[in-house]
């Protein structure tokens, strides 16, 4: 069998277990650490393999497994993925007030529009609240571990400072629940997960909660990827290069957070002072003949431009800002992906070296610890190369945004009507 | 239209020099002196340039000036100088009056002082004005040998002394109050917009935060590397061009405030009105109770309760001839005062109608440049919108690119 799988021809979804598992005939053996793939090339790998396992024994959950062909699909490197390919919608809307004798809360409408065979119907529409969003994430970090699960918009939100119900504060929270699953759903692995499919269809998703509850029980604490213990003896370059990386970046985003966040405190000062400005011309209007008119006009452009300088602090601080410690909440969640990426490689080694010492035979272990390394490398790197355009876009927005507000600022300043 | 000097003449303040010196009291001093240049304007034949004549003034030269005129004219609404020390500045310019760009922007207020006066009908026609502009010497003795000092002195008590006009004119009143109103709204506005100022500086500079952020962001990345950096330059572009953009608003700042204080010089006007008013006022009251006093003498009728009158009840009343002799001291005085009250009524109505007239033109004047002031002021803060439009069209294409 060939080291790397062949991509396929683009052919669309289909069932995926028709599709010929390139893994399926191929030793283990073959599979070594040799096969470190650059960050630059694609190569997916099944988890789709029955062996399969975590390090302590207990299944992954691969229900949704994505063979190589449709993976490269959705991997194209001009990635920005065309509507006609996309067979999964999802759109977060329609937050409502729920107002119950324990406790108030809110609710979202999740529509989902979608033409993939897994789902019975191709619409569905479910309320969510923040909790069940909350577990989502939970479940899809428990049972893709290798993967780098987007961020969710803070969960806690200090009572006296915030209004958890105003308008602006659920608005940006639902832009956020919003994003956060289109990212899965453009996410060739993440987007087939069990959990998921459920979150966006069930009726009663407290139901299968409890069930997942049960389950969880029985196997115990151990789904949770703590292996402690384990010693890393050296850290592939590559992947301490992205960790200093993300540490500077998570630095460079906080500065730029608090340089935004001084900029809107300095315009708003200005704008006290303009609020004070424009009323004096008016006073001045007041006490002449002639020119009353021109200064009339100055105070009434004055008083624009503070409309104007307003929605601009308004729209930072509602849609810049918050990306902004999306992305840092991100970097925090690939550090962790990282930390446990060292922690298998360091169970691996540790592995290796007790089976060279013992002469064992359980060559597939390791080998199951290598797959989900290799895993961990090309979604890294993937989701990277997404980051990267993402954050491109995200920049585009952000000053077409001021640009837009600049360009108001300016609209409303011409209008000065001096003769 | 008059035929006044400003047409006859170019005149400019060119240069402003520090200079040090020996003062009244033998104490060395640091001051500024600045050069006025005159240039005959004459029809110029062939070519040729007439010869500038030039000489040093210093600003209490300036000042002694205008105290002169004001006095010497008290009719006259009087073009105010340039402010004494800087005031209404907000935070990054000094408040120090040796920092050259105050010392600049003094001097461009000075040769505006001198081309108001030598534009306006009156004024320019005054010899010691002709002499401020091209004698160097002797000067301020000239100025003193036309004695105004007094004047000056008696006109600034009268300034700010309190007193009741009985009939006042309610035109100047009108405008005293107008007066007042204005002073106090100019300097509110120069008061909020240097505040307007400080926080439009903060705002632009803050920016310029962006810039270093970028550069190092920048250094970490890849395809988004080179994009970061050009934005990075343009955001410290956008921080720097609040510097030039608030020096222009100076030039407004000083535009306001050469009517903040020809506010001042109109009040005085009103002011000598009034005290016109009250002098009238006392000596037609003077004159009428001396023609009482007459009266009762001649009469014999006490009408009025009097001590002298009391007391020759008392102690016998006077002879005739003493009474003949105080009813001729009276009649003189009398006489007397109808001719200075005549006078004084004459020159009340000339003062009135000169005033007014001047009144008339100042408010045109005034009308007129306030007016070009706030359009240019709109100006400027279409170009500084301008600015910000490429600046942030700028950095948008540098992020397009990453």
């Amino acid at each position: 069998a060939s080291s790397a799988p062949k991509p396929l021809p683009s052919s669309g979804p289909k069932s995926l277990r028709e599709m010929p598992h390139p893994l399926a005939t191929s030793s283990s053996e073959e599979m070594g650490p040799a096969l470190t793939p650059s960050p630059d090339l694609l190569l997916p790998r099944s988890i789709a393999d029955k062996d399969l396992s975590l390090p302590n024994g207990t299944p992954v959950d691969t229900s949704s497994p994505a063979s190589s062909s449709s993976l490269l699909n959705r991997l194209q490197l001009d990635d920005d993925l065309d509507v006609e390919t996309r067979d999964l919608f999802v759109t977060v809307d329609d937050p409502k007030k729920h107002v119950c004798t324990m406790e108030t809360y809110i609710t979202y409408r999740v529509t989902t529009k979608t033409t993939r065979a897994e789902f019975d119907l191709p619409e569905y529409s479910v309320r969510r609240r923040y909790q069940d969003f909350d577990w989502l994430r939970n479940k899809l970090e428990e049972s893709q571990p290798t993967h780098l699960i987007p961020p969710l918009p803070e969960k806690f939100v200090v009572k006296g400072v915030v209004d958890r119900f105003s308008e602006e504060f659920v608005e940006t929270r639902r832009k956020a629940l919003d994003k956060f699953l289109k990212r899965i759903t453009d996410h060739p692995v993440l987007s087939f997960n069990e959990h998921f499919s459920v979150f966006l269809t069930a009726k009663d998703l407290n139901a299968y909660k409890k069930q997942g509850m049960a389950l969880l029980s029985k196997m115990g604490e151990s789904v949770k990827y703590v292996t402690g213990g384990y010693k890393l003896r050296s850290r592939p370059l590559e992947f301490a290069a992205i960790g200093d990386y993300l540490d500077t970046f998570s630095l460079k985003l906080g500065t730029i957070d608090r340089i935004a966040q001084r900029i809107i405190k300095e315009q708003l000062e200005y704008l006290v002072e303009l609020r004070e400005y424009g009323p004096v011309y008016s006073t001045w209007g007041g006490l002449e003949v002639e020119l009353s008119e021109p200064l009339e006009g100055v105070s009434a452009c004055i008083g624009n431009c503070c409309t104007a300088l307003e929605e601009l602090s308004e729209d930072m601080t509602e849609d810049f800002l918050p990306v902004l410690r999306e992305y840092i909440l991100y970097a925090e969640s690939m550090k962790n992906v990282l930390k446990k990426r060292d922690q298998v490689q360091a169970e691996y080694e540790a592995k290796l070296e007790a089976v060279a010492l013992k002469r064992e035979d359980r060559p597939k272990v390791p080998t199951d610890v290598e797959k989900c390394q290799d895993r961990v490398e090309c979604f890294n790197a993937d989701l990277k190369a997404d980051m990267e355009r993402w954050q491109n876009n995200k920049r585009q927005d952000f000053r077409q945004l001021l640009m837009g507000m600049a360009d108001k600022n300016i609209q409303y300043y011409e209008k000065v009507c001096v003769t | 239209m008059e035929d006044c000097l400003a047409k006859k003449m170019e005149i400019t303040v060119s240069e402003a020099e520090k200079r040090t010196g020996r003062n009244a009291m033998n104490i060395q001093e640091t001051y500024t002196a600045y050069l006025i240049e005159t240039r005959a304007v004459e029809s110029q034949s062939e070519g040729q340039c007439a010869p500038v004549d030039s000489l040093w003034r210093r600003y209490s030269e300036f000042e002694l000036l205008r105290n002169y005129l004001s006095v010497t004219y008290p009719h006259i609404v009087v073009p105010p100088l340039p402010e004494k020390r800087a005031d209404f500045v907000w935070h990054k310019l000094s408040a120090d009056n040796m920092d050259p760009d105050f010392v600049e922007r003094r001097r461009i207020g000075l040769e505006n002082f001198l081309l108001r006066v030598a534009s306006h009908p009156v004024l320019c026609q005054d010899k010691i004005f002709y002499a401020f502009l091209t004698q160097e010497g002797g000067w301020k003795e000239m100025v003193n040998d036309t004695g105004f000092q007094l004047k000056a002195d008696s006109r600034l008590k009268a300034l700010n002394a309190t007193f009741r006009v009985k009939n006042p004119d309610k035109r100047f009143t009108e405008l005293k109050h107008y007066s007042d109103e204005l002073q106090s709204v100019i300097s509110h506005l120069l008061r909020v917009r240097a505040r307007v100022a400080d926080r439009l500086y903060g705002v632009y500079k803050v920016h310029g935060n962006y810039g270093r952020v970028f550069s190092e962001w920048s250094a970490i990345e890849k395809e988004m590397g080179d994009g970061l950096q050009s934005a990075g330059h343009h955001m410290d572009v956008y921080a720097a061009s609040i510097d030039d953009i608030l020096e222009e608003e100076e030039h407004y700042a000083d535009q306001l405030k050469e009517y903040l204080f020809y506010a001042e010089a109109l009040r005085a006007v009103c002011r000598k009105h009034e005290l016109m008013q009250y002098d009238l006022e006392m000596a037609a009251q003077d004159l009428t109770s001396k023609k009482q006093q007459c009266e009762e003498l001649a009469t014999g009728t006490v009408r009025t309760f009097s001590l002298k009158g009391m007391t020759s009840k008392l102690f016998g009343q006077e002879t005739p001839e003493q009474r003949e002799a105080k009813i001729k001291v009276l009649e003189e005085q009398i006489q007397e005062g109808e001719e200075q009250l005549k006078s004084k009524n004459l020159e009340g109505r000339d003062f009135v109608k000169s005033a007014w007239a001047d009144i008339e033109r100042f408010k045109e004047q005034k009308n007129h440049d306030l007016k070009e002031a706030l359009i240019s002021y709109a100006v400027m803060q279409i170009s500084m919108c301008k600015k910000g439009i490429q600046v942030w069209t700028n950095a948008k294409e540098c992020f397009s690119k990453m």
